[in-house]
């Protein structure tokens, strides 16, 4: 239930010592542990994935730096040098630690840069949908309809048989696959809150479109919208894996975690595990940590499971 | 009905034409074909004579209309890499994906419903938080690394199950079927497991939120007041009610890992049509992708319309005329 008016007039407004929705939202989101622990090791990887490069033992793509007297170790073996690799070294004595650091950077580069777009076309569809409604509101959502009639791999597939590989390209197909959630989820938020009284009031005080959808439509839209974002988020890394892994993805000059694992598992039958296991493993937690991030939030911020 | 159908049935024809057109122009905005499929060090009349062949020379929209007419009467061209039509190679393959998704979506429904009833009846429980939690890792994990994992332990270090592959076949009205063999059983265990994961969540998620709305209605109440036990009333009463979205989405879910189906067939080289897709698109055989494209897009089309007629004998209250797609 929306708070109404009664509420409000019955307790006086805003009651002493009550708690501002932001610390509240902290409160409830931290009644999972497992959620708060998520969002740590979720932050730990972006930290990670940012400033990693001045951490790790080597640059893995600068050839100067491997030593093929190094291939093929096994984790936590110390090279020619004395130095010690902690998840051991591919074929070409590249040390896997540094490997996973970068190749974590180019997966989460990719997937926030096509969430980012797919974010700002989607929202803005979805709002301009919503809002006006009309002829406009049937034609984009006949669109985001029919994308969405087909699954997110087959899209992607199939924008990727069309552009070929390359980053600026999955970022495109991610893009393209992702803004049509974001249009749907914000248009059924759009198309409930116009009809509510805030949005009249402000269009009585003749108030601008675009200041009435900026700040009073849209921050009302958000709770959906950001719970959206997280899921994407994961399922864009997810899906840059896939592809990439399927070949279709990411050229072989920006070897994200899916292309390492793709790459290591040529070697898997003769034993060295390594080479695909650490890169998957580092995929794991992200996907699972955003997830986990998301379905507290999802359950903090849907109002119909509150009681 | 009679009127519904139709207007869907146009709709679905226009969504059709659409799709032909995007995939047509689209596909032929990838590479040149003639560089990956002729030697460039042939004499000249050689790739002029096999690019007259393909029809590769005459101009986009004359191919297009081409494509088209003969597209209508079933003949959507010659594959370049086999020589053979492409959608006869596409519905050879076909078969083999739609055994392995229909065995998915059995695991899926037997595991994934029971799972959900017990995790929105009894939400507090720890077993319910195991199944929940899990349910996220089965749809956020990506399947290929599911896949990868799975042959690691089942296959290189246990040796139960083998990787790749379809095992023996045999003949079921002239559609070979790896299920009427223990070795075809052991060869779609894996894969079909794999690809079950994903909509075994979603099916374990939609049960569960079925489940906990339907357990404040009056109707719930009213049966507890009755003193009916907990299995009659989650069996008996809720079951059925939440039944509805349940069946809608697994026709959608159904879609959805025929697309998948091209992932998991990759990581265990079964060789369905997804496979095939994957190669063509590294070989750069367009009249393939084009033919799997545009079936898939039609068996999507098909899907969704069985679906929402479903839904409509399923639910009175729905009526159809008010279909949209």
């Amino acid at each position: 239930m929306s708070a109404t008016v009664d509420d409000a007039l019955e307790s006086g407004g805003p009651r002493p010592g009550a708690r501002s929705p932001f610390r509240q939202f902290v409160v409830d989101f931290a009644a999972s542990k497992i959620a708060v622990a998520a969002f740590f090791v979720f932050l730990a990887i972006v930290l990670l994935a940012l400033f990693g490069p001045l951490f790790t033992p080597q640059n893995p793509y600068d050839l100067a730096q491997l030593s093929l007297w190094d291939s093929g170790l096994p984790p936590g073996s110390r090279g020619s040098e004395g130095q010690l690799y902690l998840l051991g070294t591919d074929d070409q004595g590249r040390d896997m630690l540094s490997a996973v650091v970068y190749g974590l950077r180019i997966s989460l580069g990719v997937a926030l840069s096509s969430g980012v777009i797919a974010l700002i076309v989607g929202t803005a569809a979805g709002i301009v949908a919503g809002y006006f409604g009309g002829r406009i509101d049937t034609v984009i959502m006949r669109i985001v309809d029919m994308q969405l009639a087909f699954p997110a791999v087959l899209v992607a597939l199939i924008l990727l048989a069309v552009l070929g590989r390359g980053v600026d390209k999955i970022v495109i197909a991610l893009a393209i696959v992702q803004w049509a959630y974001y249009a749907r989820t914000v248009r059924s938020s759009a198309v409930v809150e116009r009809q509510k009284e805030y949005i009249a009031a402000a269009r009585c005080q003749a108030l601008g479109t675009l200041r009435i959808i900026f700040r009073h439509l849209l921050p009302n839209c958000m709770a959906p919208l950001i719970v959206l974002a997280t899921i994407e988020m994961a399922s864009a890394i997810a899906l840059e894996a896939t592809l990439s892994f399927l070949g279709v993805g990411l050229p072989v000059t920006e070897p994200s975690l899916g292309l390492l694992i793709s790459n290591g598992y040529q070697y898997m039958l003769s034993g060295r595990y390594w080479l695909s296991v650490y890169p998957g493993l580092a995929l794991l937690i992200i996907i699972v940590s955003i997830n986990l991030v998301g379905d507290q939030l999802r359950d903090v911020l849907n109002p119909r499971l509150k009681t | 009905m009679g009127v519904f159908l139709l207007r869907r049935l146009l709709q679905s024809v226009v969504v059709l034409f659409a799709m032909s057109l995007v995939v047509f122009v689209g596909v032929f905005a990838i590479g040149d074909p003639i560089a990956a499929l002729i030697d460039p060090r042939s004499p000249t009349e050689v790739i002029e004579q096999t690019i007259r062949n393909l029809g590769l020379d005459r101009p986009l929209h004359e191919q297009y209309f081409y494509f088209l007419k003969n597209a209508l009467s079933g003949d959507l061209g010659y594959s370049f890499v086999f020589g053979e039509p492409a959608l006869k190679l596409v519905l050879q393959r076909f078969p083999a994906t739609l055994e392995l998704t229909l065995v998915a979506m059995t695991i899926a429904v037997a595991v994934g419903l029971p799972l959900g009833l017990i995790a929105g009846y009894w939400s507090d429980k720890p077993a319910s938080r195991i199944i929940m939690t899990g349910s996220i890792l089965g749809f956020s994990l990506p399947s290929f690394w599911v896949g990868l994992m799975l042959i690691m332990i089942f296959s290189i270090e246990l040796g139960y199950l083998p990787a790749t592959g379809r095992g023996e076949t045999l003949p079921l009205l002239g559609v070979e079927i790896s299920l009427l063999t223990a070795d075809g059983w052991r060869h779609i265990l894996m894969p079909a497991i794999n690809l079950s994961l994903f909509p075994m969540a979603m099916i374990i998620r939609l049960a569960r939120a079925g489940v906990r709305e339907h357990l404040q209605l009056d109707y719930v109440k009213y049966a507890r007041a009755k003193g009916l036990t907990s299995r009659r009333i989650l069996f008996g009463h809720v079951l059925k009610n939440i039944m509805i979205p349940i069946v809608t989405v697994m026709g959608l879910l159904l879609g959805l890992i025929i697309a998948f189906a091209v992932v998991t067939e990759s990581v265990f080289a079964w060789p369905g049509m997804g496979k095939l897709i994957i190669d063509s698109i590294t070989l750069l055989d367009r009249p393939v992708i084009v033919a799997y494209l545009m079936l898939t897009a039609g068996l999507f089309i098909l899907i969704n319309l069985v679906v929402d007629i479903l839904y409509s004998i399923l639910d009175p209250r729905v009526r159809l005329s008010e279909g949209t797609l």
